[in-house]
């Protein structure tokens, strides 16, 4: 209701008392969000749109992404079963040691991914420090094969799952968990039944950051795993082939990667990917 | 009362443990089917205390024994944890877990103790409705009230069919409707319960409502024990006096006078009966009659005070007031606004002798 | 009482500095007189070693200039060049490469072609039974490397496997032939098709094997002067230099074949 003998007002923005946001900060803003906008304006503008249709029909380039889906969300699934165990007795198990584990974690986050990648080659290649055992004993190779690339993904997307996994259990109510044990449950049950329900959105969003640094992974699998279409080839490393004979087809697999990408965490939507900080 | 507690499904535990700055020293016994109130100011260790006997807190010394088995003692080396001890806890804020509905918030103590998942709802559900709460039953948390939170969270105790009853501060953070509600819900089922209680709170009402024995605590050490009545009829100190909600001046008594000790000029308290030597006495806040004037009519205990502080007392209001003699008068709102009463203001109080109180120190 | 630097200050010397960051970064850096002259040359992966010694000697005979050789496959390099890449020479395994950036316009002139090269198989220095013959690659669990068939050696590679009729399939494919060579040296592979002037530079960190009709599947190195060069002159210095019985001397010693 207007005060009386006045016309109804339009609703005005809620600036209040505070005002208009500050230049100094709008500014910066705006150079971060071209940086950020520009290359996918760029890749869309240079884009083969009159080839795209024959482009995309073209069989490798859906067996290039079938891999590259394929691969990352086996890695994530490893990294749900490996690491939220991990991050469990991070933030909950009294354990010796445990700046020393939470740095080691923190490796595959410092280290340039080819590094990784040769890392990996010396323990798990042929002549690596297991691979070798591997390879005599059961007559297992890692290197070049499918099962490689989903180690090397796992590999770099591992800590983006531990530390967000950890964050959740830090913040959530540990006086749940005594309180489940009073009612009788052990400490697995606990975990199954209490912890892990709670710590869910932090568990989901770190699986989604796991899944798109995984998608997005090239050092360590074409240094580990090599590039072989079909069996090793991902959409990352197909487009680094691409680029160097075609650069058409190199924009087109990026746009494919992009557009994949994008759709997939849109329709996660928001709630799984703020509260990362978390 | 008889504390043997060895027999048959009684409580015996002397607790010595440590928390944040302070150690707690307290016996607390009770016979099965007793309800044992640990009553305290914020601080005292009473949640403490509960912690421990639930098994989540070692103690550092002293012994838990229930009903004949020994839970704890750091002498033997004995301990069992708290999965294994048939403990029912009601933590303070309910801590329902968000993400079960109320039937599974009241299944989840029978579900650990080995029922499948029917079974332990079919249990649930049994509870719910000899609780009245069935209705409620596919609710999260979040929909319901903290009233209704609250009696989810004893009905989930109680589903348990523990030995031992666990309640933090059960009536906190209520609104007063609630808190008179769940009062009554509490005093019907405590009474039907077959195991122990311990029941910590604040709040003295709850104390007289619903315990057999009261156990009064503070700083982490026992102060007085007995039952409600005889704590509140006869409390040991000031303290427990204000604690339990009632003045207490202590001084010697000659014939139905009590003088205050090393007063000067002389306060002198005038009883409702004689007593010789070294005594307390006692009157309750609502036997506390202010005036804006010294009175002339027949009281013949009339003081004056300062008001140093108002707070809601359920219906009432607490006055407290400042001067040679602190006192608390309960008064209505309306004589709150009449007289005009804000801290600093002077005022008269007065009380009959016939509700003063005296019993030997 | 203390002042506080104002606000306003931080922000607009923050704003001005990064303004001239922006603008020096911007402009290419022109040698003054004096400075030594850089020569850029942009080599296909197989001349490493050969174009590090042909260096020497001209730098020997160029005292004022400083030459950078930047090796990878030819392709990679043919791709930089025609989106802009600041070199002078470009020197490649074919000359389907090449073909890429003369159909652009950016050869100085003619190119040149100065050397053949051959393909060979390489195994692990200590491998002690796996491969021994190329009909081996077809057996089971044996793995080798080639490169990306967009490479020259690559292409070459698959040519003369079909040669062969060998049916067996790589595991992986590398972006260029030193990398083959290095999962080879690495032991991560039992075998790799790789030029016989890499067998030749690896030396004995590589087993050789015979690999019969290579001499059918040749390639040919070319090599041009650019005419985006920033050194036109030193560029074609380096072009002839190369094509001379010197060069071709040093490139023989490599395991090159002369050019027809």
């Amino acid at each position: 209701m207007s005060p009386p003998g006045r016309r109804r007002l339009r609703p005005r923005s809620a600036h209040g008392a505070t005002g208009a946001p500050p230049w100094q900060l709008v500014l910066p803003a705006l150079v971060a969000l071209s940086l950020l906008v520009l290359p996918v304006i760029g890749l869309l503008s240079r884009a083969p749109w009159s080839t795209l249709p024959e482009r995309l029909a073209d069989p490798a380039v859906l067996d290039t992404l079938r891999l590259s889906l394929l691969t990352a969300t086996t890695a994530t699934g490893c990294c749900l079963l490996l690491g939220t165990p991990l991050a469990w007795l991070l933030a909950r198990a009294d354990i010796p040691g445990r700046r020393f584990v939470r740095a080691l974690v923190l490796v595959p986050l410092v280290l340039p991914p080819v590094v990784g990648g040769v890392a990996l080659l010396t323990a798990f290649g042929r002549q690596g420090v297991v691979g070798q055992w591997l390879d005599s004993l059961f007559g297992v190779r890692l290197p070049f094969t499918t099962v490689g690339v989903v180690l090397a993904q796992t590999f770099v997307a591992l800590p983006f799952l531990v530390l967000a996994v950890e964050g959740a259990l830090h913040s959530a109510d540990s006086r749940y968990d005594d309180l489940a044990a009073t009612f009788g449950a052990s400490r697995w049950q606990t975990f199954l039944r209490v912890t892990l329900p709670l710590a869910l959105p932090g568990v989901a969003s770190g699986a989604v950051l796991a899944w798109a640094r995984a998608l997005g992974e090239f050092g360590a699998t074409i240094t580990f795993a090599g590039s072989y279409p079909g069996t090793t080839r991902t959409m990352p490393l197909a487009v680094y082939t691409a680029l160097n004979s075609d650069f058409d087809a190199a924009i087109l697999l990026s746009l494919v990667l992009l557009v994949v990408s994008v759709g997939v965490l849109v329709l996660l939507r928001e709630r799984w990917t703020t509260g990362v900080a978390a | 009362m008889t504390t043997t507690g060895f027999t048959d499904g009684g409580l015996d535990a002397y607790l010595q443990a440590e928390q944040g700055g302070f150690a707690l020293d307290s016996a607390i016994q009770a016979d099965r089917g007793q309800v044992v109130a640990v009553l305290g100011p914020n601080a005292a260790g009473k949640s403490t205390a509960l912690r421990v006997l639930a098994g989540l807190q070692p103690l550092t010394d002293g012994w838990v024994r229930l009903a004949g088995r020994t839970l704890e003692d750091p002498q033997t080396g004995v301990r069992v944890p708290a999965q294994h001890r048939r403990t029912g806890l009601v933590p303070q804020d309910s801590l329902l877990f968000p993400h079960l509905s109320v039937l599974d918030q009241v299944a989840f103590g029978p579900r650990h103790q080995g029922l499948t998942r029917a079974l332990s709802r079919a249990r649930a559900a049994v509870w719910l409705d000899r609780t009245g709460l069935d209705r409620l039953a596919s609710r999260r948390p979040a929909e319901l009230s903290g009233g209704q939170a609250r009696r989810v969270a004893i009905t989930r105790a109680l589903a348990a069919e523990p030995q031992m009853l666990l309640l933090d501060e059960p009536l906190a953070a209520l609104d007063v409707r609630a808190v008179v509600e769940l009062r009554t819900f509490l005093h019907h089922h405590l009474r039907d319960h077959d195991g122990v209680t311990v029941l910590v709170t604040h709040d003295p009402v709850d104390a007289m409502v619903l315990a057999d024995h009261l156990v009064v605590l503070d700083r982490g050490t026992v102060v007085q024990t007995g039952t409600p009545a005889a704590v509140a009829r006869q409390p040991r100190s000031a303290h427990i006096a204000a604690l339990v909600g009632l003045n207490m001046v202590r001084g010697r008594a000659s014939g139905t006078t009590l003088h205050v000790a090393d007063a000067e000029p002389a306060i002198r308290v005038i009883t409702a009966s004689p007593h010789e030597g070294e005594a307390f006495c006692t009157f309750a806040p609502t036997a506390v009659s202010l005036h804006p004037q010294r009175p002339v009519a027949s009281p013949r205990n009339v003081w004056r005070g300062t008001v140093s502080g108002l707070t809601p007392h359920g219906d009432a209001v607490r006055v407290a007031l400042d001067g040679r003699l602190p006192l608390l008068a309960d008064v209505t709102p309306a004589a709150v606004a009449e007289l005009g009463l804000r801290p600093g203001v002077e005022v008269w109080a007065s009380v009959k002798a016939t509700e003063v109180h005296v019993y030997a120190a | 009482m203390h002042r506080h630097v104002q606000p306003r200050t931080v922000t607009t010397a923050a704003c001005l500095l990064l303004v001239a960051g922006a603008v020096s970064c911007s402009s290419v850096a022109q040698p003054a007189d004096g400075r030594p002259a850089e020569l850029t040359v942009f080599a296909a992966s197989s001349l490493t070693d050969a174009f590090a010694d042909v260096e020497h000697t001209f730098e020997a005979e160029h005292p004022d200039v400083e030459v950078e050789v930047i090796v990878d496959s030819s392709s990679t390099l043919a791709e930089q060049v025609v989106a802009g890449a600041l070199a002078d020479v470009l020197a490649t395994a074919d000359e389907a490469t090449m073909q890429r950036v003369t159909d652009e316009g950016l050869a100085a002139h003619r190119p040149v072609t100065f050397a053949r090269n051959q393909l060979t198989l390489v195994t692990p220095a200590d491998d002690r039974t796996s491969v021994q013959s190329v009909v081996d690659l077809e057996r089971d669990g044996v793995t080798y490397a080639v490169c990306v068939p967009d490479a020259p050696c690559g292409a070459a590679a698959r040519a003369l496997l079909d040669l062969l009729g060998v049916d067996a399939e790589p595991v992986t494919e590398e972006e260029n032939v030193r990398a083959v060579l290095t999962k080879v040296t690495a032991g991560e592979v039992d075998a790799g098709l790789v030029y016989v002037s890499d067998a030749e530079a690896a030396g004995a960190d590589v087993g050789v094997v015979d690999l019969p009709r290579a001499g059918e599947v040749l390639t040919v190195n070319r090599i041009t002067a650019l005419s985006q060069a920033a050194e036109p002159e030193l560029a074609r210095d380096w072009v002839t230099l190369v094509s001379s019985a010197q060069g071709q001397r040093v490139l023989a010693s490599y395991g090159f074949l002369p050019a027809p």
